[in-house]
């Protein structure tokens, strides 16, 4: 019997909230912005985030609660005893897939930002250019190359991370609030350090190399408002798509971590305080750092060139090396820090759906759980190590960490608005609530949420060519059909885009490069299926010994 | 910073920042349940 428990209110938001900040908030929101035309990203996001990302989070709380009621504390048997019909429990499945999925290739992120803090206090940067700190990680996560001296390095500290993270979870619901409730505020005060030198930074980075650098210029470029923008559809898919991630909806933790309060709890301050910590650290934290940092040393041109997620290992230790010894050493410790607390409260919110399931359905004890979950993670994650360069870790990105979120998303806010009913959800969300909610919201929620996410889903399928919607929509009127991106489903489905490069090459060396990175593309995705038809066993097992309990 | 760039980083960084913290004197003001509620920091035993 699962008897676990949250130890304070604090905890649970705190834990909630490392659960929603994640490396996203740092790396993937300022990227998104700059992507999109800087101050043309933010009145979409807003937008957003007010009409899909708070509906969606109370649903989600809503669902776990009432799951919890139940003793059920992972979406298979959520799903099933809210559906009504035996292939929810299946579609509940994406809950557990989709944490472990991540989680293999996440906690190799995570392991990467360990490795750096260690680096950056050793002073491994110290006078490298910023050519050499790019290679460094290129050499980092080639397995072969030690850059400590450790053989594997990339592998020991992956093993170590997941060793980590299992120790953690073993410990129950009391090991992740702990770490929330330490990790969130040391999160906070380094980000607000490396934000108050992001905002402070000014011209005074000018180099005669990059003598337009300014970190005044990331920032307007950031925040000058374009309100043309609110007609691209390309802005508002990758807004809504942010919202979506930042918040680590999709996923199935935050329903478990909620099936874990009871009916007289509240839910619905709760959770909007745990959504707006996030946006705190996104908005606030998250929009000061890497932009104006980046700009205020290499100039906007080149940030807008070069926006990437490997900015925050390729490039943010060469530019705190610009600010002496002893400061670049606490800035390196503090970003990497930053990152490692921002990666483990999300990552071990990613253990818990899988633990709760096992403990409700097969008597479990938690350390049992906790360590079956870690091998299991380390079984699919170490081909995304190994195999790094050759697209495991961007296969698993895509499939568990991007399309099955959607996927996942769009089924149960159906599920919560039309099947089950909005009125029974607002009844489930309002019950102990210490807030008033908006009744616009009823709406909202049942209608304009899972629109929204529909749209989502429907955009990651057609994506077109360029992700240029207006052009595509210009395009299909005038007659001359639609032209798929190779980022879209249909096309990555038959590896069209790399199978393009493999026509157009001549190099033998790189058509085996290529040739191979399609074969593991292959390979990456039989081994997800494998994953979700084992744990689709399991539910079928669960459901098995349900049938039988429920006949003696 | 050109003027409407600052107005709009101002104004949305300090809205989130007040709600944030907002919700948080909301959580920590709101009453405790009776016993037996959802945290077992609550329990008096654990008291």
């Amino acid at each position: 019997m699962n008897k676990e428990s949250w130890g304070s209110r604090t905890g649970l938001i705190l834990a909630m909230a490392g659960n929603a900040v994640g490396l996203g908030n740092f790396l993937r929101f300022p990227v998104q912005a700059v992507n999109n035309g800087g101050g043309a990203f933010m009145i979409p996001y807003i937008i957003c985030f007010i009409l899909m990302g708070l509906p969606l989070l109370w649903i989600e709380w809503s669902i776990g609660r009432y799951g919890g009621r139940f003793g059920n504390h992972s979406t298979p048997f959520i799903f099933d005893n809210m559906g009504k019909r035996a292939l929810w429990k299946y579609f509940g499945v994406f809950g557990i897939f989709t944490n472990i999925a991540v989680a293999a290739y996440y906690c190799y992120i995570e392991s990467w930002t360990m490795s750096y803090v260690i680096h950056s206090v050793i002073g491994t940067f110290d006078n490298l250019s910023q050519t050499e700190v790019a290679a460094f990680f290129g050499n980092y996560v080639d397995i072969g190359t030690s850059t400590t001296g450790i053989p594997y390095e990339a592998v020991v500290f992956y093993v170590f991370c997941i060793l980590l993270n299992t120790w953690i979870l073993s410990r129950g619901l009391e090991g992740v609030e702990k770490v929330a409730k330490v990790g969130m505020p040391l999160l906070i005060i380094f980000g607000a350090f490396l934000a108050v030198k992001g905002l402070t930074l000014g011209t005074s980075g000018a180099s005669p190399e990059h003598p337009d650098a300014s970190a005044i210029a990331g920032l307007n470029f950031l925040w000058t408002p374009q309100f043309d923008s609110l007609t691209n559809p390309q802005v508002w898919f990758n807004a809504a798509g942010q919202v979506f991630f930042t918040l680590s909806l999709g996923m199935g933790s935050i329903q478990c971590y909620a099936s874990y309060i009871k009916s007289k709890d509240d839910i619905a301050l709760n959770s909007s305080t745990a959504g707006f910590t996030n946006e705190f650290v996104e908005i606030v934290l998250g929009s000061l750092i890497v932009i104006p940092i980046s700009a205020g040393y290499l100039g906007l041109d080149w940030v807008k060139e070069n926006a990437g997620f490997g900015m925050a290992f390729q490039t943010m230790p060469f530019l705190f090396e610009k600010w002496g010894p002893v400061l670049s050493m606490v800035a390196g410790a503090m970003w990497f820090g930053l990152l490692f607390f921002a990666g483990i409260t999300s990552s071990l919110a990613m253990g818990t759906p899988w633990m709760g399931f096992m403990q409700d359905e097969f008597n479990w004890s938690k350390k049992k759980a906790a360590w079956s979950f870690g091998l299991i993670t380390l079984i699919w994650g170490l081909p995304t190590v190994f195999f790094y360069s050759q697209g495991v870790f961007e296969e698993y990105d895509y499939w568990a960490g991007t399309f099955a979120l959607v996927v996942f998303a769009m089924g149960e806010a159906i599920l919560y608005s039309w099947i089950v009913g909005v009125d029974t959800g607002w009844n489930e969300l309002k019950m102990g609530a210490d807030m008033k909610l908006p009744e616009v919201f009823k709406y909202i929620i049942k209608y304009v949420t899972p629109v929204m996410l529909i749209l989502v889903f429907i955009g990651s399928v057609f994506t077109p060519e360029g992700n240029d919607w207006s052009a595509a929509f210009q395009n299909l009127f005038a007659g001359n059909g639609w032209m798929f991106d190779n980022g879209s489903l249909i096309k990555k489905l038959t590896n069209a885009g790399l199978k393009e490069m493999l026509s157009l090459e001549n190099d033998p060396l790189e058509i085996r490069k290529l040739a191979d990175k399609i074969f593991y593309a292959n390979v990456a995705r039989l081994l997800l299926a494998s994953m979700f038809l084992f744990i689709c066993s399991l539910v079928y097992i669960a459901n098995q010994k349900r049938l039988k309990n429920q006949k003696a | 910073m050109n003027t409407s760039a600052l107005i709009m980083m101002i104004s949305v960084m300090s809205t989130v920042t007040a709600i944030t913290i907002y919700f948080f004197v909301r959580v920590y003001k709101s009453p405790q349940r009776p016993e037996p509620d959802s945290y077992s920091g609550n329990d008096p035993k654990s008291k």
